[in-house]
């Protein structure tokens, strides 16, 4: 029916083609090209309120992705939320004085963890924490602050 | 006898006995599948000897469904694309359209359709050559001659389409993703940076790709164990054949979905 070369070409031509898919998938398609590898280093960050941050979130500075934050925890002593950041190794100047707030990625967006750099000598290392930090701003939160002002300005005309 | 016939109770028993010859009959027909499918695993081993066997299945069951899972993939894209688009569009959010195609695609869309499309295409064609095999009794012939049909006929057919399931699948999504960023990008102006790097930041390659690559891998096994068992499994004349062959479609598109359903909530029902 067919020539076995001809045949075999072909079946060569299909797995090399089926491959290419599953590596443009795993390289174009997922987050295998911006992870670089498992090292990094852990800072930890202390906040009154994260709602909505999730493990995996971004870590941004100057909003380029620097990190992402790879464990969040409940102090029961302090009543605030530790969260640990992992920080890709190649970014390891980062000053101690640095701050960390917590932001919303559009108005419903997700929520991520954006550094703003201070000016200290001293560079951040492994284990350190973030002193200098802003909780999330609860939408609700500020509706009722926004209403409440409102009606406070109401009275005093 | 005749007293039995007058019996009130002999409707009922009738029913029961053919109730009970149904069921018997199910699990005999499970029972063989399973002997079957442990048959052909055992023959395939033996394959690393004739591997030209494979590389002949491979063809006609991988290579010549490659255009209709190329032409699917491409349209199926390009659908989601336009679809993501509309609705994405009213929430401002039309930028996160390369994340929804790419996990929509490499998730479920990329495995099941290329699995039914395959039960169509090529799980058809093993049953009705199988069955063809045994009603000409090509198969009783080879027994005659010392050759076991399972290992020389059905292993290599299961092997290729075990094997060339996962390909395909990858090959739709990659097609569907290209198709979507075409109609995406080209056509509706969705920012090019923005659908590749919501769609790399959002895609987990453990998660997402892995899952849908064993998805596709136990599609593979399915579709093709039911195909190759209801090829040799058949009354051997024309008719048999061509109800066996109407069977292998449906049972195996029934068969993937279901199983679909299950998969889904095994790894993605906690997250």
């Amino acid at each position: 029916m067919f020539h076995s070369r001809t045949v075999e070409i072909w079946v060569g031509l299909f797995v090399a083609i089926g491959f290419a898919a599953l590596f443009m998938l795993a390289m174009q398609v997922s987050n295998l090209s911006t992870v670089t590898g498992d090292d990094g280093y852990e800072v930890t960050a202390r906040f009154e309120n994260i709602s909505g941050l999730k493990v995996r979130s971004a870590v941004t500075m100057a909003g380029v992705k620097i990190g992402k934050v790879s464990d969040i925890n409940f102090d029961p002593q302090t009543f605030e939320a530790v969260v640990s950041l992992r920080i890709d190794s190649r970014y390891n100047e980062i000053p101690t004085d640095t701050s960390a707030s917590i932001f919303t990625a559009g108005l419903l967006g997700e929520k991520y963890i954006g550094l703003e750099a201070g000016g200290e000598e001293e560079l951040l290392l492994a284990g350190d924490e973030l002193e200098l930090t802003q909780s999330s701003l609860i939408l609700e939160q500020l509706i009722g602050q926004f209403l409440f002002s409102k009606a406070a300005d109401g009275d005093d005309e | 006898m005749s007293e039995k016939k007058h019996s009130p109770l002999t409707p009922l028993l009738d029913w029961l006995q053919q109730l009970g010859r149904f069921c018997l009959g199910f699990f005999e027909r499970l029972g063989r599948g399973h002997l079957l499918l442990f048959h052909i695993v055992s023959g395939i081993p033996g394959l690393a000897f004739k591997w030209r066997l494979v590389v002949f299945q491979l063809y006609s069951v991988g290579v010549l469904s490659l255009l209709i899972i190329v032409v699917s993939g491409l349209f199926v894209g390009m659908v989601l694309g336009l679809q993501g688009y509309n609705t994405l569009v009213d929430f401002g959010a039309e930028e996160s359209l390369g994340t929804f195609v790419a996990l929509t695609l490499v998730r479920e869309l990329g495995p099941v359709v290329s699995a039914l499309l395959f039960a169509g295409r090529a799980g058809s064609s093993l049953t009705a050559e199988i069955g063809l095999m045994k009603a000409t009794e090509q198969l009783s012939g080879m027994e005659m001659m010392a050759v076991n049909p399972v290992k020389r006929i059905l292993a290599p057919r299961f092997l290729a389409g075990v094997l060339s399931l996962p390909l395909l699948a990858a090959i739709f999504s990659a097609i569907g993703v290209m198709g979507g960023y075409f109609v995406g990008v080209d056509l509706l102006g969705v920012d090019d940076g923005a659908y590749w790097s919501q769609m790399q930041a959002k895609v987990d390659l453990h998660d997402d790709i892995y899952n849908g690559v064993i998805k596709s891998i136990v599609f593979g096994i399915v579709v093709t164990w039911i195909a190759v068992f209801e090829g040799y499994d058949c009354t051997p004349t024309s008719e048999g054949v061509s109800r066996a062959t109407t069977r292998t479609v449906v049972h195996a598109s029934l068969a993937v979905l279901g199983l679909d359903f299950v998969l889904t909530a095994l790894m993605f029902g906690e997250g």
